[in-house]
């Protein structure tokens, strides 16, 4: 795949489904300790997520890192919009800030 | 690739001057660093972009973990 076609199968995996996290590894079997936690705490707060695996391809691990002008994996999308990588994902989490985000989304219940 | 603690120390204070910056060696390793960076010029920026004006201070460095801690006091 050229680059273009590329950057387009990350934009409609991001617009096609509520939450996306790009990872090393896989949900069952992370190959990697930041994508590993960020995975589980999807998990923990019961939301349907796709992972997507960038070991699988090494086109999508580096087009990802272009189309979100971020350096590294993991990296979390909430209905088409970049939150965060590791350390931003778990301080919003902690601050509260993330189920804000998930229930203003309408992925988590309000109460 | 590793850095050392004062070469890392050196490229933040370079991009922030005036910044209290505290540097981990999380593994022993020097490649596998925390920092951590108070820094008012923060204040207003989400996260995002407080993690990318640190994430710029250090391109040259190709560290293999970084995790970051910002604050604006």
């Amino acid at each position: 795949m050229d680059q273009k076609a590329i950057l387009k199968t990350i934009k409609s995996q991001i617009t096609e489904n509520d939450i996306v996290l790009f990872m090393k590894g896989t949900k069952e079997m992370p190959q990697c300790g930041f994508s590993s936690a960020v995975s589980k705490l999807l998990t923990d707060l019961q939301l349907p997520y796709m992972a997507v695996n960038v070991l699988d391809s090494p086109e999508i691990r580096e087009g990802i890192k272009e189309y979100t002008d971020w350096p590294t994996i993991p990296q979390l999308y909430v209905k088409g919009e970049f939150v965060g990588g590791y350390d931003i994902v778990r301080e919003a989490y902690e601050a509260g800030e993330l189920e804000g985000l998930l229930k203003d989304k309408g992925l988590l219940s309000q109460n | 690739m590793p850095i050392s603690e004062i070469d890392l120390e050196t490229a933040l204070k370079k991009k922030f001057p005036d910044a209290q910056i505290e540097c981990q060696d999380l593994a022993g390793d020097e490649d596998h660093w925390e920092v951590k960076i108070v820094d008012p010029i923060f204040q207003g920026r989400s996260r995002i972009q407080q993690h990318k004006m640190v994430q710029e201070a250090v391109v040259d460095h190709d560290i293999h973990a970084l995790s970051i801690k910002t604050a604006d006091k």
